[in-house]
């Protein structure tokens, strides 16, 4: 190996670790970096699936248009405001900052969850992948109405192929897909852009009000068919600004932002946001609106929506969507379920584990179809570890109680973060499946309960 | 790499975007459009790995 190798090899490692130590000035970069950074992030498989649940879930269009605006504008705001500032002054990964509070056996657990929460986004991307692969074989995608039960066998066999075809490839190749979805991501959001467009072309819309009057006639016959259901602005807005609560409120994105120079790091979403969050959500509810004009058909199956839209373009955006979606999620579960096996078994156990449990789970098209309650469950259950990474970072000293608990303790286990962590978040489940709350509703009070609860436990522990 | 770039610009602004805009004001109908833009996602991933690599 020459020097320049050597020298490459070095910075490869230094770029991509700085896993336990904050990151060297050298390496930080400007704000407008993490514009291009975030640009495709939120343009992903889900977006076919969320936008049409909109349509089916009764949401008015003039509500979807500004609703999701002002969700995406506070979405934008609680990156810059909450997470670059913290990401900026301490330089840390969220699991470095989380074992200096939390002590390393708590992060282990806080891990599995996480990987039992993304293993579930994976199943429905592989869900998603399937829908669109089934097209061409005229294997149609159902949706039973329990929500372990099963579609089609011959869909199911689909799922299943296409699940551990992703989980090989996550384990084996995880980086090539990596690089591939770079190559992707412009072209998948102007296609998603050309679907809303070849949409609108199929419903004959030439105006705002022809628009809202087929909007509306979609709902109509989705109602006539399932009930009246209500999906109103304040629920667009804050579902719009909670879906990526467990990157924002639960400081995931910390471990981005750690490489920004300054705070101005945390507008770096907003492209990506609109992109994918505004734009491809509205151009995949368009997609229903224009099925349901065109056939009846009610059921938001994004491989026959984007088939009917774009041909066999839409096809392939689907499977690439879903794919590029589904990779780095199997493959985060799976480093997350690493700690489970023992250390001398192989590096890639955890991702075929993760990819396993994924394809288990989209066999079931019912969780894909729930994923508007599946994205507010998780920031609701992840998002309160960020409140005790706030507290500690702005209250422990001025409050007088240990900031970094575990790590000045040299303690594995803080209790006091288990408890600030598990109470809110077990009254959250009980409020969301016993009360049936909207799940993204309890992400806020569960995140402020979890920092309350925090400070007031850290100072009775003093006491 | 300046000509690849064209070529994917040309692929996605052109073939897919340019072309789904004309359908919608009438002007191409939806089976070429469909035609139309599969060339442009075909012409997309052949170049844009070469320059996308380089930067």
């Amino acid at each position: 190996m020459d020097q320049n190798n050597i020298d490459e090899v070095i910075e490869q490692l230094e770029v991509g670790e700085f896993e336990r130590t904050p990151v060297p000035s050298s390496k930080l970069k400007g704000w407008k970096s993490f514009l291009g950074m975030y640009a495709g992030e939120h343009a992903a498989g889900t977006e076919f699936m969320i936008g049409p649940l909109f349509l089916a879930a009764g949401a008015s269009l003039k509500d979807l248009a500004v609703g999701l605006l002002l969700g995406n504008i506070l979405a934008i705001l609680t990156w810059r405001y909450l997470v670059a500032p913290i990401a900026v002054s301490s330089k840390l990964t969220l699991y470095y900052q989380l074992e200096k509070i939390a002590g390393k056996h708590l992060v282990k657990v806080y891990n599995v969850v996480n990987g039992v929460l993304f293993c579930f986004l994976a199943g429905a991307m592989i869900t998603v992948s399937a829908s669109a692969v089934g097209i061409p074989f005229n294997i149609n995608f159902t949706v039973p109405e329990n929500i372990f039960g099963l579609s089609t066998p011959a869909f199911s066999t689909i799922v299943i192929i296409v699940g551990l075809v992703m989980t090989v490839v996550a384990a084996a190749g995880y980086n090539t897909v990596s690089k591939f979805a770079n190559i992707a991501a412009p072209w998948m959001i102007v296609v998603f852009a050309a679907c809303g467009l070849s949409a609108l072309t199929q419903m004959e819309v030439t105006s705002w009000d022809s628009l809202v009057a087929e909007w509306n006639k979609g709902i109509g016959v989705v109602q006539s068919i399932n009930g009246k259901q209500d999906f109103g602005f304040w629920k667009i807005v804050i579902f719009s600004w909670l879906c990526n609560a467990a990157m924002h409120f639960g400081m995931a994105d910390l471990t981005i932002m750690r490489f920004a120079k300054d705070s101005r790091a945390g507008w770096g979403p907003s492209i990506g946001m609109f992109l994918g969050h505004y734009m491809a959500w509205i151009c995949a509810s368009f997609m229903l609106a224009a099925q349901i004009k065109l056939t009846g058909d009610i059921s938001a199956n994004p491989g026959a929506l984007a088939w009917s839209a774009v041909g066999w373009t839409g096809i392939i955006c689907v499977i690439v969507a879903g794919w590029t979606t589904a990779n780095p999620t199997i493959y985060r579960a799976g480093l997350a379920f690493q700690s489970l096996f023992p250390s001398n078994s192989k590096t890639y156990s955890g991702v075929i584990l993760a990819g396993l449990v994924a394809t288990a789970a989209g066999i079931f098209p019912a969780l894909s179809g729930k994923l508007l309650d599946f994205v507010g469950l998780y920031g609701t259950i992840l998002g309160p570890m960020g409140g005790v990474i706030f507290v500690n970072h702005y209250l422990a000293k001025k409050m007088n109680f240990i900031q970094n608990y575990a790590d000045e303790k040299r303690t594995g286990f803080n209790l006091a973060v288990l408890l600030a962590w598990v109470i809110p978040v077990a009254l959250g489940l009980f409020f969301i499946f016993e009360k049936g709350v909207f799940a993204a509703y309890a992400v806020i009070p569960c995140w402020i309960a979890s920092s309350a609860l925090y400070v007031i436990i850290m100072k009775f522990q003093k006491s | 790499m300046k000509l690849l770039k064209i070529i994917s610009g040309i692929a996605i602004g052109v073939l897919i975007l340019l072309v789904s805009i004309l359908s919608f004001l009438g002007t191409i109908d939806t089976a070429n459009v469909n035609i139309f833009m599969l060339i442009g996602t075909i012409l997309w991933f052949v170049t844009t790995p070469f320059w996308m690599k380089e930067e």
